[in-house]
């Protein structure tokens, strides 16, 4: 069935039939028409889960983190301060190896208020055991959501789908509605509390077991990286629609490369289009898998990072990312912050002028 | 007098808890109470380290380890999940965790009507943590953080929780077992949010010698530094011990006396403290009578 949508409902509706057996969640903006439409649903009785409207966002994650650790599907939304005042129960759901899946609608940080579109806030969950997506379009929201379960519940960690405030969360375009049927199968936590079987989760570890725990969590990622793939596959053998841990556009024979995450990444793609007919063998990779971080096809091209996020004192964290896994000189744009506005034309122009290395913020520099 | 209390243990011998720990004796009458189909939640407290370390556990139901101001919420998931419908999900924690950190997840949990029983087991310190100041920490008391002993009062979360209307609310004491297990049962057998409010004497931070925790948790109801009542439809009921002490309470130098956290204390003023709590207490009891009899005379 095809139908318009926002980027927001698009998450909802994805999360409508994906059989969640509790929602729990706080608003904010940009995230609030996903926690509306999911509500509406379930007062509606289209949706068949609890429901649960939280005092905050830190016991949003926890709610979701009772409901998965007694054995439940769970899912949470939320944006900026909310992802950040989760900080502690990110940490926690990663740890206990629990399938949550979060819509994160990415937006700036604070002071000064912004509530536009910015990857800081989720990038500065990096580390907590997270698999993260990033999300371009409005369909990919959807089906990316979908596929975050079959995967969360495969390797037992939680999953995080992102998508840019306003400029996805907001934006109407096409959407086809997939029933999963048993794409995704009845969730089955391997060690879901029960009463007939009592044991003792997140108690006192001592030095000789925790970081074997940790280890578990950094192996589960690896082992994510395999069972994504063929996740994918098997999505789109069925639905017909396919995905990868990065997207490429006209990189065949490209010595330059544009490397970006969300919108600003498809902006890219427009921009490559015009420098291409300015005979630039330009291209770009999008990169929509950001933990377990992906291989990258970028060894010997010119390769241009779009950060839309920084880690101050170190620079753009995409960039830093690529810079770990690849010996290959970056020059890293720092552009789109706080919903600053970022056209291919500018993209275009920034290339053109791009440096072998180094770092440019748009707009200052 | 302990006769129908179930035989049946689920807090068994080697969990790690200090020796004379009323935390534990407590979670022992509440765990017979609430039986096997039972799922606790935990914050971080010293019942978290009591289970013993892992992979052991000293606790015969599944324990679901939270961290701090995170218990209410996570107990609110686990009892919204259709799967778990039937069972008891209690949350242990500890005043910490209760009146300072957790309380904002508590008092959301509330005004939901969560489908939980909130325990709070008071020890009147951040005992965990070896002794430090909680909301908790009566007037006087010397902790880690207090070392010449607290200068201001103890916050009231009791008078807090009432003021969300719970469907079950209770006052009890690790030293009245029996009491505490009748409450436990009476508030499973309820649907919808319930607060007990348990009060557990702790050797280690109190300072006094480890086989005094039931003689001290009797005093300090008999003194009125401690009250046993429920909570129920907007009516307070005193139970036995509380009745009596409130006619006659014991000298508070009998509580105070033995307990090395009270050296030094300025005790009229704490007298004068514990007067007006039961004060407030009798008059919230009286309230009920006075209200009683205007519905008689009309
Ligand atoms: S510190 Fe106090 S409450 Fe904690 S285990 Fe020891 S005796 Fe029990």
């Amino acid at each position: 069935m095809k139908k318009m949508a926002t980027g927001n409902q698009a998450a909802a509706l994805a999360v409508k039939e994906s059989d969640v057996e509790v929602v729990a969640a706080y608003p904010i903006t940009p995230q609030t028409e996903v926690v509306e439409t999911i509500a509406s649903f379930v007062e509606t009785r289209q949706m068949k889960a609890s429901y649960i409207r939280v005092e905050s966002e830190h016991s949003a994650l926890a709610a979701c983190i009772g409901a998965s650790a007694s054995g439940a599907r769970a899912f949470t939304a939320t944006s900026s301060h909310g992802l950040l005042y989760m900080h502690e129960m990110i940490h926690w759901a990663a740890g206990a190896r629990l399938p949550i899946v979060m819509a994160n609608i990415n937006r700036a940080v604070g002071p000064a208020w912004n509530i536009w579109a910015e990857h800081t806030d989720s990038l500065s969950q990096r580390d907590t055991g997270w698999l993260q997506f990033y999300a371009a379009t409005v369909q990919e929201v959807y089906d990316t959501v979908l596929m975050s379960y079959r995967l969360a519940e495969k390797v037992n960690l939680p999953t995080m789908v992102c998508m840019d405030g306003f400029i996805l969360s907001h934006a109407i375009q096409p959407l086809e509605i997939t029933q999963p049927g048993d794409f995704i199968p009845p969730i089955n936590i391997p060690h879901a509390l029960d009463t007939n079987d009592p044991m003792s989760y997140g108690n006192l570890t001592a030095q000789n077991d925790y970081f074997k725990f940790r280890r578990a969590m950094h192996d589960a990622q690896k082992e994510a990286n395999v069972e994504c793939r063929s996740i994918e596959k098997e999505f789109a053998e069925r639905f017909g629609r396919k995905y990868g841990p990065t997207d490429e556009y006209r990189t065949e024979d490209a010595d330059t490369v544009i490397v970006g995450m969300g919108t600003m990444a498809r902006e890219a793609e427009v921009a490559v289009d015009l420098l291409r007919k300015e005979g630039m063998k330009a291209g770009s990779i999008r990169v929509r898998q950001f933990r377990p971080f992906p291989k990258l096809n970028i060894e010997g091209k010119k390769v241009i990072v779009l950060d839309r996020d920084c880690s101050f004192g170190a620079g753009g964290i995409l960039a830093q990312e690529i810079r770990f896994h690849h010996n290959v000189p970056v020059y890293n744009i720092i552009a789109g912050l706080g919903g600053q506005d970022v056209r291919y034309e500018t993209i275009a122009d920034l290339v053109r002028k791009a440096k072998p290395e180094g770092e440019f913020w748009l707009g200052v520099d | 007098m302990l006769d129908d209390i179930p035989e049946d243990e689920f807090l068994y011998k080697g969990n790690t808890a200090c020796a004379g720990c009323s935390a534990m004796l407590a979670l022992r009458y509440i765990l017979k109470a609430a039986g096997p189909n039972t799922i606790i939640v935990n914050p971080a407290c010293c019942s978290t380290v009591c289970q013993g370390t892992y992979p052991r556990s000293a606790y015969g139901v599944p324990v679901l380890n939270i961290a701090f101001a995170a218990a209410a919420a996570a107990a609110d998931g686990i009892a919204s999940a259709a799967r778990n419908k039937g069972k008891n999900i209690i949350v242990f924690a500890g005043d910490g965790g209760t009146v300072d950190i957790g309380i904002q997840a508590l008092s959301g949990a509330i005004e939901r009507n969560a489908n939980i029983l909130y325990v709070c087991y008071d020890n009147e310190a951040y005992s965990n943590t070896g002794m430090q100041k909680s909301g908790s920490t009566p007037y006087g008391a010397i902790t880690t953080t207090t070392p010449t002993g607290r200068k201001d009062s103890k916050k009231d979360i009791d008078l807090i929780i009432m003021a969300h209307r719970p469907r079950y609310m209770a006052s009890a004491s690790s030293a009245y077992p029996k009491d505490l297990f009748n409450k436990v049962q009476k508030a499973l057998s309820i649907e919808g949010t319930k607060f007990i409010h348990v009060q557990c004497p702790c050797p280690s931070g109190w300072r006094y010698a480890t086989e005094k925790s039931v003689e001290l948790g009797k005093l300090a109801v008999r003194c009125g530094m401690w009250f046993l009542y429920e909570y129920e439809d907007g009516k307070l009921t005193l139970n036995a011990p509380t009745k009596a002490a409130l006619k006659r309470p014991a000298p508070l130098e009998d509580y105070v006396k033995p307990q090395g956290r009270f050296k030094g204390v300025d005790i009229e003023r704490l007298q004068k403290e514990v007067n007006e709590g039961m004060g407030r207490i009798r008059d919230m009891a009286n309230m009920d009578a006075l209200e009683k009899a205007k519905e008689g005379s009309q």
